[in-house]
């Protein structure tokens, strides 16, 4: 189909969609590969809607029509026996065309949505039960960090994610960019994509992973290259000491009630490697991969009690008074 | 041969009508009381507990949809926790296919291949029998579990590592495992009965081109199970023997690979979706032909295109793995023959079709859930082109768009199918019709209620919404469309109540049917409702593909079989010649000791070690009385 027809009916096929057309659906395409796959599921759904309504309608007019002829059975005609076997063989030649061009445009598509940008920006990704870790990794160690569950790239530059998991298999899977591909134990995978406009897109885990699969996401969000930068120099820095004295007693804290035992705040004594790297958690969205939103709040209810939250991860349950949980919470909640 | 054994061989050829069948039924009846019916090996009657017993397992399966679409109503609900949610999922994926779907297309071929190919019995009727046990418990034992805690939960596909003992170290994976293996020996063992029935007894004269579609597709299906299942054989043991006895199969950090299990897996698993659909292709051509008052257009072409199906269905297990990491060239190939297979299932669909189309259709129940069939099928049949193309199943892997697309090709494909079977076959079974009224209520409401509840699912994925989430939250703009698909569930099981309230007054008060109430050509119906234990009196002569309607004054028959002792009639395989008399086996209830044995041994063996060593001489003991010599009474002289 020629693009400029396709263009003009792609808002006529999402119409009564629009209204569905979310922050993780593969019907609102933000990136190259994600509009990409859209157009080859356009082309597809057209070919099946036209078949569709075609036998639908041989159907109805075959029930509806008059009859004409003997009552009892096998009273055959046999020109219409020899007529039905040609259109049936003709038919059946049509469908092996169709089949064929369908994979020759399937082929087409699947080559522009996995090609391979050697300068993409490289970042690493590895699925935990239930957790995303991101590395950012470079040649000068002082370039690289690590952080959880939020993905900043730039936009309009391609990016690739090199996949591989800490436990079971799990899958990466941000439909308005792009489709998912699955993190194999055992095995390095990787996917590229590039975001065309800004904004903040939501990913999921897709592969069944255990007890809290519903809750693995993940937040993508797509910044101006300047902005990116920004961040990315940011992030960089190890995390500031807190200058506050309850802040003070929040990050003693948390080394001495054993959280620094699992999870590493850059730039302090806690390096634990279990859970997400915590060295800016104050500036992230969420808490507890995608679960609740971030809140002192929900930070405060998350650490309390991680159980009640997300029954069944990996997080245990402290004992903490109220005053050591709001010192927690007010230290973490500075590290921006 | 001496004087004394030519009375013991005392042939029907003397014999006629009343003292006949007398005979025949006093020699080919299952044993009264209790104990007689744990010996039955007539196919007539494991083959009616096989249809209720997966029929139950479907109640039980579909129950645990309804809790689902319960849980996933409404965003964030508390119904059910994580951890039953995940056991309930993996349950209904576990009843609905292992035990349901594979064995009622089997029970299905055990009650009516004899009766289509005119014949007295299955081929190895206490391997039947046995065959029929052992899903018996190993679907009991799935239940209870289930009841227990200890029900599987790490979905039906039990992919690997999560199901390793690492990540899952409680008994649940063991369970599932085991009753894996269990399903595996009653449908191998029906398969093989199948294949031996139609190669090897069918009514003389019935060549290969007069086999009636049924019993074809049911061939089909036989050896697609007889090349499938040893892939999951091998898979489900090998994962076991990781877990109890610490081998390495799967795990990647000492050689094994965790892609090793999709493989074996999917090997099986997508031939397994043909296991289900083909047998409903097999009612849907019956039923068609019936009910459309002509036979199916293109007899040779529907064949053909169900071995095409059969071998095709081989050929794109890898579609389940597009977003794996396989290499792309290879991933493309597997986009062409999965979609390949859209043209011998299009050639049937234009085959059924015509055969409307020229037909005088009387439009009953049974001929209703063929239409239904038709209509979704092609909906689910065109979504698996969509889902088998690799970019676009980047997107909708492991969504509700799959969910809905399998719930059109398995419910479009095989249960409105097997439904339009039941009240077609109905009659023949017990001898009464189901009722006409309820029957349309039934139709509508599933086909209402079905659509409702799976076509928002197709949007659902495409939206966004992952498989197997036990909850989602209210600003994923998912609730409308979920809470649709839940009040659409609730219609859809509203009309297997109606079925089960229509058998239920039919078995007590439903018309009598006569021995043939649809007018229609096969074997089946040339003998009573429900049939006798011997089937036919005198064995048919079959020369025509449509022998009762083309010979519906008086059927030719053969003469000549014993009716001192249980004996079928052997054929040649393309022409189906008479070439000798075989001998039947006498009810036995070793096959049940057995198939005890057996149980035993597999459940014990999943908490101790030691029951690989007291376990197995109860399987020999049994065994061997099993297959004790017992020598014919021609034998002895």
């Amino acid at each position: 189909m020629p693009v400029r027809i396709r263009t003009a009916l792609l808002p006529f096929a999402t119409l009564p969609l629009a209204a569905c057309a979310g922050r993780q659906s593969a019907l609102d395409p933000q990136g190259l590969q994600s509009e990409q796959i859209f157009q080859t599921f356009f082309i597809f759904l057209i070919v099946a809607a036209v078949v569709w309504i075609a036998v639908v309608t041989v159907l109805c007019v075959g029930m509806l029509r008059r009859k004409h002829g003997a009552d009892r059975p096998l009273a055959l005609h046999q020109s219409f026996e020899r007529t039905s076997g040609r259109i049936v063989f003709v038919l059946g030649l049509a469908t092996l065309v169709v089949v064929l061009g369908l994979s020759i445009v399937s082929y087409a598509g699947q080559r522009i949505v996995f090609a391979k940008d050697e300068h993409a920006l490289t970042l690493k990704i590895i699925g935990h039960q239930w957790w995303w870790e991101v590395r950012y990794e470079d040649d000068s160690p002082d370039r690289s960090f690590v952080t959880a569950n939020e993905i900043r790239i730039p936009i309009g530059q391609p990016v690739k994610v090199e996949l591989e998991t800490a436990d079971v298999i799990h899958s990466f899977w941000v439909p308005s960019l792009t489709g998912k591909m699955d993190l194999i134990t055992g095995q390095k995978n990787e996917l590229q994509f590039t975001a065309k406009n800004a904004g903040v897109y939501r990913g999921q885990c897709a592969e069944f992973c255990g007890l809290q699969h519903a809750h693995m996401a993940f937040a993508v969000f797509a910044l101006s290259p300047d902005e990116f930068g920004r961040w990315r120099d940011h992030e960089n820095q190890s995390a500031s000491s807190p200058a506050d004295p309850l802040g003070k007693q929040g990050e003693q804290l948390f080394r001495a009630r054993g959280c620094a035992l699992c999870h590493a705040i850059r730039g302090t004594l806690a390096g634990g490697q279990l859970g997400p790297d915590l060295t800016h958690i104050g500036s992230r969205t969420t808490v507890a991969a995608g679960t609740l939103p971030m809140s002192s709040a929900t930070l405060a209810a998350w650490i309390a009690d991680p159980q009640h939250v997300k029954p069944g991860n990996n997080m245990p349950k402290m004992p903490l008074q109220s005053d050591e949980l709001i010192a927690i919470v007010h230290y973490l909640e500075q590290l921006k | 041969m001496s004087i004394a054994a030519e009375q013991h061989a005392l042939r029907d050829d003397g014999l006629n009508g009343l003292q006949l069948s007398t005979r025949l039924e006093s020699i080919w009846r299952t044993p009264s009381g209790f104990l007689g019916a744990l010996m039955s090996v007539d196919h007539k009657v494991v083959g009616r507990r096989y249809i209720v017993t997966s029929f139950a397992f479907l109640l039980l399966g579909g129950l645990l949809a309804v809790l689902m679409r319960v849980q996933l109503a409404r965003p964030e609900n508390t119904f059910l926790s994580a951890d039953k949610y995940n056991q309930i999922f993996t349950m209904h994926g576990s009843t609905m296919m292992f035990l349901f779907a594979v064995p009622v297309m089997e029970a299905f071929a055990v009650y009516l291949v004899p009766l289509m190919v005119g014949t007295r019995n299955l081929a190895f009727p206490r391997l039947n029998a046995f065959s029929y046990w052992m899903f018996l418990f190993g679907g009991c034992f799935l239940w209870i579990s289930f009841a227990l805690n200890v029900g599987p939960d790490v979905g039906w596909f039990a992919y690997v590592p999560l199901s390793s003992l690492q990540y899952t170290p409680t008994k649940r994976p063991d369970v599932w495992a085991q009753m894996i293996t269990f399903t595996e020996v009653a449908a191998l063992a029906v398969a093989v009965e199948i294949v031996v029935t139609v190669f090897k007894q069918r009514a003389p004269g019935m060549t290969l081109d007069r086999i009636p579609l049924f019993v074809w597709a049911m061939l089909v299906t036989a050896f697609l199970v007889m090349f499938a299942m040893p892939s999951i054989m091998v898979a489900s043991t090998s994962l076991i023997l990781d877990r109890l006895v610490n081998t390495r199969f799967y795990d990647s950090s000492s050689g094994g690979h965790s892609l090793l299990w999709q493989h074996l897996f999917w090997f099986f698993g997508h031939p397994e979706v043909y296991i289900i659909f083909i047998p409903g292709t097999g009612m849907v051509s019956a039923i068609l032909a019936t009910f459309a008052r002509r036979p199916v257009v293109g007899y040779p072409v529907v064949i053909l295109s169900l071995i095409a199906t059969g071998f095709l269905s081989f050929g794109l297990w890898v579609h389940h793995m597009f977003v794996t990491g396989l290499p792309q060239l290879g991933a493309g190939l597997f986009t062409a023959s999965s979609m390949l297979i859209a043209v011998p299932s299009g050639l049937q669909i234009f085959c059924w079709l015509a055969t409307l189309w020229d037909g005088r259709p009387v439009y009953r129940t049974p001929l209703l859930f063929v239409v239904g069939f038709i209509v979704i099928f092609v909906m689910g049949g065109l979504s698996g082109v969509m889902v088998a193309s690799v970019p676009i199943d980047t997107q909708v892997h492991d969504t509700y768009f799959v969910v809905a697309h399998f719930h059109y090709v398995l419910i479009g494909g095989a249960v409105f199918p097997l439904i339009g079977a039941v009240y077609y076959w109905f009659p023949k079974i017990t001898g009464r019709m189901l009722s006409e009224k309820l029957g349309r209520w039934n139709f509508w409401l599933a086909f209402v209620g079905f659509n409702v509840a799976f076509f928002p699912m197709h949007i659902l994925g495409l939206i966004g919404m992952p498989r197997r989430v036990y909850t989602y939250t209210a600003d994923m703009d998912w609730a409308h469309l979920n809470l649709l698909s839940s009040g659409g569930a609730v219609i859809f099981a509203l009309s297997f109540a109606l079925l089960l309230v229509n058998a239920i007054r039919s078995l007590r008060s439903g018309a009598l049917a006569g021995d043939n109430p649809w007018d229609a050509s096969t074997l089946e119906w040339a003998t009573s409702s429900p049939p006798p234990p011997q089937n036919f009196d005198r064995i048919p002569v079959v020369k025509h593909r449509d022998p009762l309607w083309l010979d519906s004054a008086s059927l030719p028959v053969v003469a000549g079989l014993s009716v001192e002792r249980r004996e079928v009639l052997l054929t040649s395989l393309a022409e189906a010649e008479p070439q000798i008399r075989e001998g039947s086996p006498e009810p036995s209830i070793w096959p049940l000791l057995t198939a005890i044995a057996t149980t035993v041994f597999f459940i014990g063996s999943i908490f101790t070690p030691w029951a690989v060593l007291w376990g197995t001489p109860p399987m020999a003991v049994t065994l061997i009385g099993w297959f004790w010599p017992a020598g014919s009474k021609e034998d002895e002289e």
